[in-house]
């Protein structure tokens, strides 16, 4: 019997809303428990800051040039390569619980199959993989998805148009009648995606995913050894949590974000130094991706609607440690707790409030690139705890899976195994991540490429729609943390910014070719 | 603008005449558009059924045998407009091409169903290539 896997992911879940990372608005013990025991990493980065790319990475380990996954609405190849295939080749028990999001959720068609698998009655498809076998798909012999909300034909939807239908109406419609993310506001301040939610706490997506990893993990043997990844769709917005939990947190006594200048001047004078698509974002005339809302501005953001969305969105991540503590008690329970690897992270970050924004996009900077990554290697593997201040990645991901099973890590995974301190860090080559960004939709393309390494965080733009490939960023993240002076343009880091850009050209692997074609906005 | 067009389009080793023969027949669009799992016509009236299990009514528009153009509408639900234009273009060397257009409004939906479309085409080349010999004289050209 070897070490089981619990991979743990959020969605959209920023580094400072954990107590072990400093936040101080989130009750997240369950979490701290874990980071206190096993080794937190204070810069972990994904290799793109929307859902479809980087869950691909995490799946894969390869970064978002290579399996192909270049925005969402691309879909995953159903034989690209899988950590869990290789797991469940070894005799690992594997299974995905919660949002997936390798294929895109616009699908009428039913072309994918995750849209197609909840309605079938079956717990996986069997597909080719990279190596030409056939097995279960990308590797998970168990599958039920859910995402925000209770629309569309995921399992949780189903489960709740066939148990509860009452409550399919509670949750906020996260796109609007033209099939664009709802600029709808609501709550006590009108805030963009935010909704009061009637619904039981236990009918609530969070709770199910908890429910459904038990069920799953119930029908294993005692001896079995198993790869999970529970997957919560929150605290991604829309920002609507059970009613009940509301008492929690008030969002009037909640502070705004140290990186959102009160003053309109102030905000704006910070975006101005960036490249110009921040600031034409900002004032409401260019949207540059899907993800945000077409019809919301972000100018009209006031304070108060920060703190509430602030508010809410903790209180999804305080429902998600619970619901993982629960997991964990029934882990314990079943005798597994001292042979389990538990890794905890999201897909990205969130703006929430930063600079005046929400939402995501081309915009990498620490509120959508800093990441929570907590390991707590299986107790039995003696691994002491530790934080970790080198710069990792989620392609690191796949690779310590493989680590942990005991597996070599096959070659076409392009990260490596997490280090265990910042020693092993050194020892082993840690010493950047990188992060890319591409979109072309309705007209609008951007082309990001970062690197963040010694401290500082380095962006470059290729031409797009109102870049002409000569724009950046530079950023000290020791003192400036919340990357609000652009020093690109500084004479007296020039040598620092190309030295930062010859490293990035010369790790960033190459786009796939043929590129994958979009299929869908999302 | 609310709205987008997308178009597809591949080159097909039959005749054109053989193509048109099959795409001008609404009711057999299942055959060949995966993601359509039925279809039944009643005049200019077809309604197609989405793997989704959604129902989607269409009303036939354009139906040329002499330029081999079929035109539809999709007249329900979220579109506030669409039209459908798949063109079959004689190569004059015993192949085709054929270009499946699709204006929507929103544009979103221009996106998803743009996508299936070139799915679509694959299938029917795949299909149109299989079921016949190829002309000898574009074999492996």
């Amino acid at each position: 019997m070897g070490r089981k896997v619990l991979l743990v992911t959020t969605d959209q879940q920023r580094y400072d809303t954990l107590g072990c990372n400093g936040g101080a608005l989130a009750r997240t013990p369950v979490v701290d428990a874990l980071a206190s025991a096993g080794i937190r990493y204070e810069r972990a980065h994904p290799q793109s800051v929307v859902c479809m790319p980087s869950r691909s990475t995490i799946v894969t380990g390869q970064y978002p040039s290579t399996h192909g996954v270049w925005m969402n609405g691309v879909p995953l190849p159903a034989d690209a390569p899988s950590v869990a295939a290789v797991l469940q080749r070894v005799g690992y028990r594997t299974a995905l619980v919660g949002k997936a999001h390798f294929e895109p959720f616009l699908d009428p068609f039913a072309r994918f199959p995750e849209n197609s698998l909840a309605g079938s009655g079956q717990e996986t498809i069997l597909e080719p993989w990279a190596d030409g076998t056939i097995g279960p798909h990308r590797g998970f012999e168990h599958l039920e998805f859910a995402t925000h909300g209770a629309a569309g034909p995921l399992h949780y939807a189903r489960w709740l148009v066939e148990h509860h239908p009452e409550a399919v109406g509670m949750y906020y419609a996260p796109l609007d009648g033209s099939l664009e993310v709802n600029a709808a506001g609501g709550g006590d301040t009108a805030a963009p995606q935010v909704k009061h939610n009637p619904i039981p706490r236990d009918w609530y997506h969070t709770d199910w995913v908890a429910d459904r990893t038990i069920a799953w993990l119930d029908s294993l043997d005692a001896d079995a050894d198993w790869f999970c990844w529970m997957s919560f769709p929150d605290p991604h917005h829309p920002w609507d949590p059970p009613a009940s939990e509301m008492h929690r947190i008030d969002w009037r006594d909640v502070p705004l974000p140290a990186a959102y200048p009160e003053s309109a001047a102030d905000r704006e004078r910070i975006l101005d130094a960036k490249p110009r698509h921040w600031r034409q974002w900002y004032d409401g005339t260019l949207v540059s991706n899907y993800e945000a809302p077409k019809d919301w501005v972000p100018a009209t953001l006031t304070a108060d609607q920060v703190r509430e969305v602030n508010a809410r969105n903790a209180i999804e991540c305080e429902l998600i440690d619970e619901a993982l503590g629960r997991v964990l008690g029934h882990v314990a329970a079943r005798g597994w707790d001292a042979d389990t690897d538990v890794v905890f992270t999201t897909d990205h970050g969130e703006l929430q409030g930063d600079l005046g924004l929400l939402f995501k996009g081309p915009y990498h900077v620490d509120g959508l690139m800093r990441l929570p990554l907590i390991w707590r290697p299986a107790p039995s593997a003696n691994v002491a705890p530790a934080v970790v201040s080198a710069p990792v990645g989620l392609v690191d991901l796949a690779p310590t899976f493989c680590a942990i099973a005991g597996v070599d890590a096959p070659a076409w995974m392009e990260g490596s195994a997490l280090p265990a301190d910042d020693a092993d860090a050194d020892a082993r080559g840690f010493e950047r991540v990188l992060t890319e960004w591409d979109s072309e939709l309705f007209g609008v393309g951007v082309h990001l490429r970062t690197i963040t390494r010694d401290g500082w965080v380095c962006t470059t733009y290729a031409p797009g729609t109102v870049h002409d490939g000569t724009e950046g960023e530079l950023y000290r993240l020791d003192d400036d943390p919340h990357q609000f002076e652009n020093r690109w343009d500084d004479p007296s880091l020039r040598h620092l910014r190309d030295d930062l850009l010859v490293d990035l050209r010369a790790n960033q692997p190459a786009p796939r070719s043929p590129q994958l074609a979009v299929e869908a906005p999302v | 603008m609310s709205g987008a067009s997308v178009r597809k389009e591949i080159r097909i080793h039959r005749r054109a005449a053989e193509v048109w023969d099959r795409i001008a027949d609404p009711g057999v669009i299942q055959d060949w558009f995966p993601g359509i799992v039925s279809s039944t016509v009643d005049g200019t009236t077809r309604v197609i059924t989405l793997g989704s299990g959604i129902a989607m009514p269409e009303e036939i528009i354009t139906q040329d045998p002499v330029l081999r153009r079929f035109q539809y509408r999709i007249t329900v639900g979220v579109f506030r407009n669409h039209l459908g234009t798949i063109d079959v273009i004689d190569l004059h060397d015993e192949t085709c091409l054929v270009v499946y257009s699709t204006d929507a409004d929103p544009r979103t939906m221009a996106l998803v169903i743009g996508a299936a479309t070139a799915e679509a085409l694959v299938e029917l080349r795949d299909q149109m290539e299989s079921t016949a010999e190829i002309p000898t004289q574009v074999k492996g050209s």
